[in-house]
């Protein structure tokens, strides 16, 4: 790892203070990616400003079915929350299916979400789930702000500080792990709420992480895996690497939406 | 150099260090307790597990300043007075090693894992908590063995102590 300067802040105000003296610095959070990534020598940020212990993007609250989880709530705070659980289980599933156990008790759905892996679990629910993904700047909703793969409307500086949803009616989460890194070779949420039906796809597209439209109006008019038989996923702009062709995952995606419709119930 | 302070096993420690030092080095290196092993060095291998305030992580992919002003326990904080944890004790009993050098991120993953189910664990939650750790000697089936003997005694333990 090249050399790095540690910074610890304790306010959002902070932070953001010290990334514009910085230009090269990073945010760290639970830094279950960056560490590794610096540790290759793939990422070399001249400093580090750990978010980590700043208390307001701390928790977790449920009030009716508006749900605000902070961007430093971990994995594992995600995956055990009893009133989150009582919403909507499928989110507290996913992130009880990220990494391993050790990942789940550093990592965030901060630091998940601004990352923008491909591969992530956490996208697809943003998406699937119409989530507000609010910032130290501004509020930007989840279908603007995913650009492609590692890529997203944050600017430079910008800390998400929370995620915002409805939890909907019915929610459902299945992905197919990669074997060794457990991250998704095709994971689909699918949600019914008042915004009608919402399916996003991680793990598998060429462009990241999208919604379906075609699973969205058949799941629209007849909510069950029978209603997915007829639907076609477009091989063409999905991933094709040694771990599987995008045929594979054409057809991974589609067996990911009929376990997530199961699961939904 | 930055100053790192730190509870480990109990002990309030402090040492410099670089920024970029990964705790598991400053665990080893400075405090030169080297039950903790570096296996992988690509935060995949789970050796390194050690528990930060409660939790277990791998000290391979957090740095020493990050979790500065934190409490550590390590392998070597397990046995006390000269007696080996539950754990220890029931990978011992079961043959839950060969080579050796994956148990103390075993046995530290096993305890975290047993306290946070309460004891009450089935073979399938042990093998799902065990994703993070690898062993390339024993196929996994005594160290599975060993954590749900352990997870019995810790719960007759517990129910005797009540």
């Amino acid at each position: 790892m090249y050399a790095t300067n540690y910074h610890r802040v304790s306010s959002v105000d902070e932070a953001t203070r010290l990334a514009s003296a910085n230009g090269d610095a990073k945010f760290v959070s639970g830094g279950q990616t960056l560490i590794a990534t610096m540790k290759q020598r793939l990422a070399s940020p001249s400093d580090l400003i750990d978010l980590r212990h700043i208390a307001a993007l701390k928790g977790i609250s449920v009030s009716g079915r508006s749900v605000t989880i902070g961007a430093a709530a971990t994995h594992a705070e995600v995956a055990s929350n009893a009133a989150l659980k009582a919403v909507c289980p499928a989110i507290c599933k996913l992130a009880g299916g990220i990494g391993d156990p050790h990942v789940r008790h550093l990592g965030t759905i901060g630091g998940s979400v601004a990352n923008n892996d491909p591969a992530a679990d956490y996208p697809s629910a943003m998406l699937a789930l119409n989530a507000t993904i609010v910032t130290s700047k501004r509020s930007i909703a989840a279908d603007d702000f995913f650009q492609g793969l590692f890529s997203t409307a944050l600017e430079d500086g910008e800390i998400i500080t929370a995620i915002r949803f409805e939890a909907p009616e019915k929610a459902g989460y299945a992905k197919f792990p990669n074997p060794a890194s457990r991250y998704a070779m095709a994971g689909v949420f699918v949600a019914r709420g008042a915004g009608g039906v919402r399916v996003a796809v991680t793990g598998a597209g060429s462009d990241g992480v999208f919604r379906h439209q075609g699973m969205e109006s058949a799941l629209a008019g007849n909510w069950s895996a029978a209603a997915l038989a007829g639907v076609s996923v477009d091989a063409g702009s999905l991933m094709s690497d040694l771990h599987a062709s995008a045929d594979y995952r054409a057809n991974l995606v589609k067996v990911m939406a009929k376990r997530a419709i199961a699961a939904a119930g | 150099m930055t100053k790192v302070t730190l509870t480990v096993n109990g002990r309030t420690v402090s040492g410099d260090c670089e920024d970029r030092t990964l705790l598991v080095h400053f665990i080893r290196e400075n405090l030169a307790l080297t039950g903790t092993h570096v296996g992988c060095d690509t935060n995949q291998c789970g050796a390194c597990v050690v528990h930060m305030d409660g939790k277990s992580v791998k000290s391979c992919s957090i740095l020493a300043v990050q979790a500065s002003g934190s409490t550590i326990t390590t392998i070597e904080g397990l046995a006390q007075n000269g007696e080996m944890h539950p754990v220890q004790a029931a990978f011992k009993e079961n043959h839950g090693l060969q080579c050796g050098f994956c148990t103390p991120g075993m046995v530290m993953t096993a305890v975290d894992m047993i306290e946070r189910h309460g004891c009450k664990l089935t073979e399938e939650e042990v093998r799902a908590g065990l994703e993070g750790n690898i062993c390339r000697c024993t196929g996994y089936h005594n160290i599975v063995k060993s954590v749900l003997s352990a997870a019995d005694q810790m719960a007759a333990n517990r129910q005797a102590a009540e």
